[in-house]
């Protein structure tokens, strides 16, 4: 195979598998297909393995036990062992710091080298930082197994740019990876069993959490009795999150909302706390709390950028996130691109871990080999996979979220779009769909890409035709030519055909 | 900037990791972190929330996805505008700014995801 070096920079390859996302999903597909003889390269824009779930302080300098405040943190240590091993004989190489800004086929080096595989073009995530070694430009490899994982889903809400006001899971990670506390009087709010920990966490670190707030009923779970009995380890945390939340004395509100915040000049937020009915809209009476952190999750959203970087078809989850088609065996639609873990539809860690090992082993070409083994791991999925549709079910989005909202709320917080400019851009200038409301309000355009407001703006579109997200809502957010923002000086210096020919 | 009730400087937690600290200056004033930690992380423990505006509205902001995601956290870092604190780690000596540093008005093409120290 051609590992097709540019004049730009310097070419890592050509290995049997690459693997993006060193979370639950890569770490056990590198595993996977390490074990079964292939050479591996694992790239994760982070500085170390883990991913969000398994996200520690730094290995180097280490704060407290490692496994404190962490779920299926054996499964973690084993895995990072396998990886050690499997990197010691070189048989896997672990690329930290290295963000995938670009995918692209590889250019067959003749005619009859139909399968060339992938190129990745990489850019360290942060420039100066000590890495053990210098990023590639470049890794080049005949199969792809993209694990990118997510990030918090958000709504908008007024007062939800104030500092203090943060993603659920991103005050996990400040606890999970620093031990910092985001705050000291803390609501948590949204919807979902990840609000749970979150609450729990922050309590065991000291904070008061006034109140969890949870938008729906937890009546949703009744229907799905089977669903969950079928995974008795995800009971077992449920429990022991309901104790801990009754020990440290936390309110869990259900059918709450928090539908706006203000903050004093102190930077103490006044949080309003609604009522709602089953829509969402609100109905009853209205509390407010005074707090200083206010931690907002309404589920996961998968990073689908590479996804569609590689052409591979999308659906709509029963989350109403946008996913990556795959097959039994973790196979996109794209030849010799695989996808594992949340961008196959939000579903928790395990899930991940099934998906990955699997994925690694039919990018091994291993399948027939271990048919015992695959079988396992494909009931397991679908069991995990009716509890995540189960989950989700119980715990959507409001319907009608947008109600809350007021002119003047930012939508889009790069480029400061409020609801009333998203609003006009449809009734002034006919912007019904997605991309024409882009382009006329500029949500979505800033920094972040969409990465924050897509999910919001896509159903902002889809409420005013009064239907259900479609694909076609949601994919021109989640489609960027660029996976991650670059330097422009590294940009020009990419000559390759289809760089051009995508700019 | 905006602090929270718990207003000190410097790690609350130091004795729960290593003995070591690192020493940051925010705007030339003295702020102590752990090894390890992230730039935002630093700030959010010295009791720090927010430590720039927005171009538009001149609207506080800080740490909002907390890794990496969102761009609401830039702060300047030795001299090199629009870093995410939230993912830059802390190193002795390190120089942090909330100067608003000119921005490219071309915020369609964000420019520095990756930068120069
Ligand atoms: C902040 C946060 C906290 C969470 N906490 C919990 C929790 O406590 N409990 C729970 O059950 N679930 C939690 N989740 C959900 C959790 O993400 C999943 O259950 C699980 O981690 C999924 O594993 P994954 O391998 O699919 O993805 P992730 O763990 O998200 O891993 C994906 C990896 O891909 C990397 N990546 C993505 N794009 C690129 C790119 N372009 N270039 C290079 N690398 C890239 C990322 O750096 C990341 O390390 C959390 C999610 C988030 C966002
Ligand atoms: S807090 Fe979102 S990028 Fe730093």
């Amino acid at each position: 195979m051609s590992t097709n070096p540019t004049p730009s920079g310097q070419t890592v390859g050509a290995f049997d598998v690459a693997v993006v996302g060193a979370g639950p999903a890569g770490l056990a597909a590198a595993a996977a297909a390490a074990d079964r003889g292939k050479t591996v390269v694992l790239v994760d824009a982070g500085a170390q393995i883990g991913g969000q779930y398994w996200r520690h302080p730094d290995e180097r300098a280490p704060r407290g036990p490692e496994a404190e405040g962490h779920h299926d943190w054996k499964l973690f240590t084993e895995l990072r062992e396998k990886l050690r091993r499997h990197r010691q004989m070189g048989a896997v190489v672990l690329l930290p710091n290295a963000q995938v800004w670009f995918v692209e086929p590889t250019a067959p080096a003749d005619a009859d080298d139909r399968e060339g595989g992938w190129t990745l073009h990489l850019t360290p995530t942060i420039v100066g930082v000590d890495t053990a070694e210098a990023t590639p430009r470049l890794v080049v490899a005949a199969r792809l197994i993209l694990c990118p994982g997510g990030y918090d889903r958000q709504l908008p809400v007024p007062g939800w740019d104030l500092p203090g006001v943060m993603a659920a899971g991103g005050v996990q990670a400040l606890l999970k990876g620093h031990r910092t506390l985001a705050g000291q009087r803390a609501v948590v709010a949204g919807t979902g069993p990840f609000l749970l920990p979150v609450a729990k966490q922050l309590a065991d670190a000291g904070a008061t959490v006034v109140a969890v707030c949870e938008a729906n009923a937890l009546t949703g779970w009744a229907r799905h009795a089977r669903a969950v009995a079928a995974v008795p380890a995800k009971v077992a945390e449920g429990a022991e999150y309901a104790l801990a939340l009754a020990r440290h004395r936390i309110p869990y509100r259900t059918r709450t909302a928090v539908t706006r915040i203000d903050a004093d000049p102190t930077g103490t937020k006044a949080v309003q706390l609604a009522q709602l009915d089953a829509a969402g809209r609100v109905v009853g009476p209205t509390t407010t709390v005074d707090v200083d952190l206010v931690a907002l999750g309404w589920g996961f959203t998968p990073s689908m950028e590479l996804i569609t970087a590689v052409g591979a078809q999308t659906r709509i989850d029963v989350d109403q996130s946008l996913v990556a088609v795959v097959d039994n065996s973790q196979r996109s639609t794209t030849p010799g691109v695989y996808v594992a873990g949340e961008a196959t539809g939000v579903g928790g860690a395990l899930l991940a871990v099934a998906e990955g090992e699997l994925a690694g082993i039919a990018a091994a070409d291993a399948l027939e080999v271990h048919a015992m083994r695959i079988r396992r791991l494909r009931a397991r999925i679908q069991r995990l996979r009716v509890f995540a549709a189960a989950m989700h079910q119980a715990h959507p989005v409001p319907a009608r979220w947008h109600e809350w909202l007021t002119p003047d709320t930012t939508i889009c917080r790069c480029e400061e779009v409020s609801f009333d400019s998203v609003c006009r851009a449809r009734d002034e200038l006919g912007a019904t769909d997605v991309r024409t409301v882009k382009l006329m309000a500029r949500p979505g355009m800033g920094w972040c890409q969409g990465h924050v407001c897509g999910f919001a703006t896509a159903k902002l579109a889809a409420a005013a035709e009064d239907r259900p997200l479609t694909v076609e809502d949601l994919r021109p957010l989640a489609k960027q030519t660029l996976c991650a923002p670059i330097a422009l000086e590294l940009l020009a210096q990419v000559t390759s055909k289809s760089t051009d020919e995508a700019l | 900037m905006t602090r929270h009730p718990k207003t000190q400087a410097g790690p609350r937690t130091v004795e729960d990791g290593g003995t070591s600290v690192v020493h940051l200056t925010l705007n030339g004033q003295e702020l102590l972190a752990h090894p390890g930690q992230t730039v935002g992380a630093a700030l959010v423990d010295a009791g720090i929330q927010s430590w720039r505006t927005t171009r538009k509205n001149g609207r506080p902001r800080g740490l909002f996805c907390g890794i990496g995601i969102c761009y609401d956290c830039l702060i300047t870092v030795d001299g090199a505008p629009n870093q995410r604190a939230c993912i830059v780690p802390v190193c002795e000596g390190m120089q942090l700014s909330t100067t608003a540093a000119p921005v490219d008005a071309a915020t369609d093409a964000p420019n520095d995801g990756g930068t120069k120290r």
